[in-house]
């Protein structure tokens, strides 16, 4: 399993008993027309046990976060120029990529949105999960095709067994992202990323791989990190939230503060924009504008633009994430009197 | 030539899979600023890419020095092509004959300018011939489907089933027996009409394999449902999107008839004296290959460029058009 | 899978008799004298005509001329030249010939082929990858008898490492260059696929799965990546092997090997018909076999194809 380490050892100073960490990680994209800058200083943590939902829309960078700390984002055009990410105190980013990879499934595992690519097509499911007890714990084929059994019913596939011998295409959206939850568990690992798990599933099929990934969570005591833009499915799981916007964190904070008062203008218009029943009849609310171009992100505050608060401070000055107390954290000059307000 | 499956040297539009935005939980956010740029899109790009690609430009310039050549072959030769002095039999090259004589004393350069006209227009009415055809079919097999397409593909079967050469030897044999005497434009006609006889079915293929792609496309569905009729949906929709795939296969195709003109003449069953062709004068050339490798050397040479540039043109255009591949 | 079996093999009845019948049709039914230039330059003896039209009821309409050929062929009886000799002899003798040339171009193709496709498709934009890209373009455009030609003269003739034609032995050895120029195109096709497929298929999902399961760069390219890759690949290798088993006009004339291509290009130029038409009806069904075998091959390797 990988290493333990002793607080502070990765020479910081900070205390490093977290398990795994992103420390102001910069990405950029390199591309022939220009570089976007796609993360621009994002740092979040999650513990075991707990669930950090990072939330924002295509293109503020939490995918791409959550392939930096995989060690799978696609480079070139993707360059990492700055920031850690610390797993049980080591910076990943400075590993040898042997050692990365042997965290990879065991230390932190990750599951896509879309099951039907992210899946092997000319493999069976059951192979795709046997192969982590064969190639990565040395197990026979017989072994490891028990235990790739075992884990299709730990993950509530009905006939288990015949299943084994079946191929990606063969299952149901529903039950094909469950058989990747359970491949991306074989290994019993200690995060687990969930990348938009439940976006091209069916309403109904969301709430229960929802439902699985809560309980499949609190039995291991995983962290998790769940990327997604639904505000629908992170009221349930969440314990903390971290919105993302233009590459930055905006804002922090456990999700009962969040939902109740947000300390920020994006997502109080996120919150606004979910259109409620007692609301019939009149127009939707939107965040006027559109997300900003990453190879020209707009001075001072990446919001700006659409903010319905903005002042000319907020073109001016970038704001830093400010820390309200009790985990909270807002990255706005006037989240003090966003808090404050009733 | 062996024919492998068309799919292969030329990629059709891949249909998007449903990208990661578009769940409704978050309304109030409009759609990305990146979909707003598509109107530039797959042409638009591919014609920047292709700009900056010398091979293109280079390929395109020699495409219009024989297409020039065929049109005017007195622009670059004074000499005469089919009449000959025996006394100058299979002179070796020299500055006033720039590729020597042949065994009737021909002037070797003056056959290989006009030996370009004969190639390049049977090579370029053949594709035209196969891509009307094969367009036609491929897309009423693929819009209509059902039995209408089975009944088209079965008749595509039947005529993938003949090997090329094996296919063109009965064809032309038949028709071009030794026995008959046809005119230089009957046997050109004939040529001509074998190779597309025999290359339709690929076009064919291709054109229904993207029009099965495209037709499912939203885009398509609407136009449907707003009251568009047939006729409109393929001329105005599916048509221009199914037709880059076919136009760069037929690039490449002009290129690989010339070849196998050479080779029906190589074979004595293409076009024959007096026509003058790269393939006739290859054909003539064998026998006399190890006393005058020039008379191989110069038509060859002619040959495999011309091939060479639209193979290479047809290529360079696919691979800029395949989203793919950046 | 059976189904699937089942359905192909009945598609295959109608293209069978459709390409055969066309055939039989273009060589024996055009208007004028069917033997028109069947027996060389002079006109057939009367006794040859008298038996040809009783054997294939040339006096009845095609159908019944075409069913009659038909009843023969599948009792194994092709009929026979104008010289007497029986055509399922020609046949027999010289086939498994080109079969032999074939499979040696089959693996000369797939080895260079597949191995200049793998290395370039796996790293792109080197000096290597310029090389095969122009290496396979110039094989492409360049007509198979000028490749042959060409070969010939610098391996024979020049250089003398081999002889310029083959003996009626057939080695292995003297059947390299001949199955060289053979799968020349071939090769460059199969060397371009499996780039193309190879650089495709990296940037897939499947591929970042593997790779975020930790699973070695060796196994994720080497099992992951080349089992999806390469599925096109063999199927056009397959293909292959049925085009090059419909013989090799060019190639064996070219190095004089006597094989089926060269008796179907010998019953050209001496006008005999009926041996063409018999040599390419074989030639048909093993071009449609080999491409039903193709389709089972594809529906093997690629799940996805065998529940449709």
């Amino acid at each position: 399993m990988s290493e333990q380490s002793a607080p502070g050892a990765d020479g910081s100073g900070r205390p490093s008993g977290r398990l795994l960490e992103v420390d102001d990680l910069r990405v950029e994209f390199r591309t022939r027309d220009g570089v976007a800058k796609v993360i621009n200083g994002v740092t979040y943590h999650v513990d075991a046990g707990e669930t950090l939902a990072v939330l924002g829309e295509s293109g503020s960078g939490k995918s791409v976060t959550a392939q930096t700390i995989m060690g799978i984002l696609d480079t070139p055009p993707g360059f990492v120029t700055g920031g850690q990410v610390r797993f049980h105190g080591k910076d990943m980013l400075k590993m040898s990529s042997e050692q990365r990879r042997r965290i990879r499934g065991e230390g932190i595992a990750m599951i896509f949105q879309d099951s039907l690519s992210a899946l092997n097509p000319v493999f069976t499911v059951g192979f795709q999960i046997a192969e982590q007890f064969r190639i990565r714990r040395g197990m026979s084929r017989a072994d490891a095709k028990k235990r790739a059994i075992e884990m299709l019913d730990q993950v509530k596939i009905p006939n288990a067994k015949g299943r084994y011998s079946n191929y990606p295409h063969q299952f149901s959206g529903g039950m094909r992202q469950r058989a990747m939850i359970a491949m991306s568990l074989a290994l019993d690992p200690e995060v687990l990323i969930a990348d938009e798990p439940t976006t091209a599933l069916d309403v109904t099929v969301q709430a229960q791989i929802m439902d699985l990934l809560a309980e499949v969570q609190r039995e291991r005591q995983m962290g998790m990190i769940l990327i997604t833009h639904d505000l629908g499915v992170v009221a349930d799981v969440a314990d903390r939230i971290a919105v993302m916007y233009a590459g930055r964190i905006v804002e922090e904070a456990n999700v009962y503060d969040l939902y109740a008062k947000p300390a920020h203008p994006y997502t109080l218009g996120l919150l606004n924009s979910i259109p409620r029943m007692d609301e019939k009849g009149q127009e939707l609310r939107t965040i006027k504008g559109l997300p900003p171009n990453l190879m020209n992100i707009p001075s001072g505050c990446a919001f700006n633009p659409r903010c319905p608060m903005a002042q000319p401070v907020c073109r001016e000055k970038l704001p830093t994430l400010l820390q309200l107390g009790s985990g909270r954290a807002s990255a706005c000059h006037f989240a003090e009197e966003l808090v404050s307000r009733d | 030539m062996s024919d492998p499956s068309a799919a292969s040297l030329v990629s059709t539009p891949r249909i998007e899979q449903p990208g990661e935005s578009g769940a409704p939980a978050n309304a109030g956010l409009p759609e990305s600023a990146q979909k707003q740029q598509k109107p530039r899109g797959l042409l638009g790009d591919a014609w920047l890419d292709l700009r900056r690609k010398p091979l293109f430009w280079i390929s395109a310039a020699f495409i219009l020095v024989f297409v020039v050549m065929a049109a005017f072959p007195s622009l670059f030769t004074s000499g005469d092509a089919v009449n000959g002095a025996l006394s100058r039999s299979l002179v070796k090259p020299s500055a006033d004959a720039w590729f020597g004589y042949d065994v009737q004393g021909r002037d070797v350069f003056a056959r290989t300018i006009y030996g370009a006209r004969a190639s390049i227009v049977v090579a370029l009415l053949s594709v035209i011939g196969t891509l009307l055809i094969g367009g036609a079919m491929g897309m009423i097999a693929g819009y209509r489907g059902g039995w209408v397409d089975a009944l088209l593909s079965r008749v595509a079967d039947i005529f993938f089933g003949l090997p090329f050469v094996l296919g063109s030897i009965v064809i032309l044999t038949t028709f071009n027996g030794s026995g008959r005497d046809n005119s230089e434009w009957t046997i050109m006609g004939l040529v001509i009409m074998s190779l597309t006889v025999l290359s339709w079915p690929v076009v064919m293929r291709l054109m229904r394999s993207a029009v099965l792609a495209t037709k499912e496309a939203d885009y398509i569905v609407a136009a449907r449902a707003l009251g568009a009729g047939t006729g409109r949906i393929i001329f105005k929709h599916l048509l221009p999107n199914c037709l880059a795939p076919i136009l760069v296969y037929g690039t490449i195709m002009v290129g690989s008839f010339i070849g196998l003109e050479a080779t029906l003449s190589f074979l004595g069953i293409g076009l024959r004296s007096p026509v003058v062709s790269w393939g006739i004068m290859i054909s003539e050339a064998q026998t006399l290959i190890r006393v005058a490798p020039y008379l191989l050397f110069f038509p060859a040479a002619f040959l495999v460029t011309a091939v060479l540039s639209f193979v290479t043109l047809g290529e360079t255009v696919r691979e800029a058009l395949d989203p793919k591949l950046r | 899978m059976g189904r699937y079996l089942l359905r192909r093999l009945l598609q295959l009845v109608p293209v069978f008799i459709g390409t055969t019948f066309l055939i039989y049709w273009l060589v024996w039914s055009v208007p004028g004298d069917p033997f028109a230039g069947k027996c060389g330059e002079r006109a057939c003896p009367d006794n040859f005509r008298a038996v040809m039209t009783a054997k294939y009821h040339l006096d009845d309409s095609i159908w019944v001329q075409y069913a009659s050929y038909m009843k023969n062929l599948f009792q194994g009886d092709f009929g026979i030249t104008f010289g007497g000799r029986e055509i399922s002899d020609i046949i027999v003798t010289s086939y498994p010939n080109t079969l032999k040339l074939a499979v040696v171009a089959l693996t000369i193709e797939a080895v260079i082929g597949l191995g200049a496709g793998v290395l370039t498709g796996l790293r792109r934009n080197g000096f290597l990858d310029n090389l095969v890209l122009i290496s396979t373009l110039f094989l492409i455009a360049l007509p198979v008898f000028v490749i042959g030609f060409v070969l010939q003269w610098l391996f024979g003739v020049k250089w003398g490492i081999v002889t310029p034609t083959v003996s009626s032995e057939m080695r292995i050895s003297e059947l390299i260059v001949p199955g060289f120029v053979l799968g020349s195109a071939s090769m460059a096709y199969i060397a371009r696929l499996a780039r193309t497929s190879i650089a495709e298929n990296r940037r897939a999902d499947y591929v970042r799965t593997a790779i975020a399961k930790g699973l070695p760069m060796r196994r994720v390219v080497g099992v992951h990546l080349l089992r999806n890759s390469l599925i096109p690949v063999v199927t056009l290798l397959g293909t292959d092997l049925g085009a090059l088993m419909g013989g090799a006009i060019v190639t064996e004339g070219i190095f004089g090997i006597n094989g089926i291509g060269r008796q179907v290009l010998r019953s050209i130029v001496t006008k005999e018909s009926a041996t063409v038409v018999g040599i390419v009806v074989v030639l048909v069904v093993v071009y449609l076999v080999m491409n039903l075998l193709v389709d089972l091959l594809y529906a093997a390797l690629d799940p996805r194809i065998r529940y449709e």
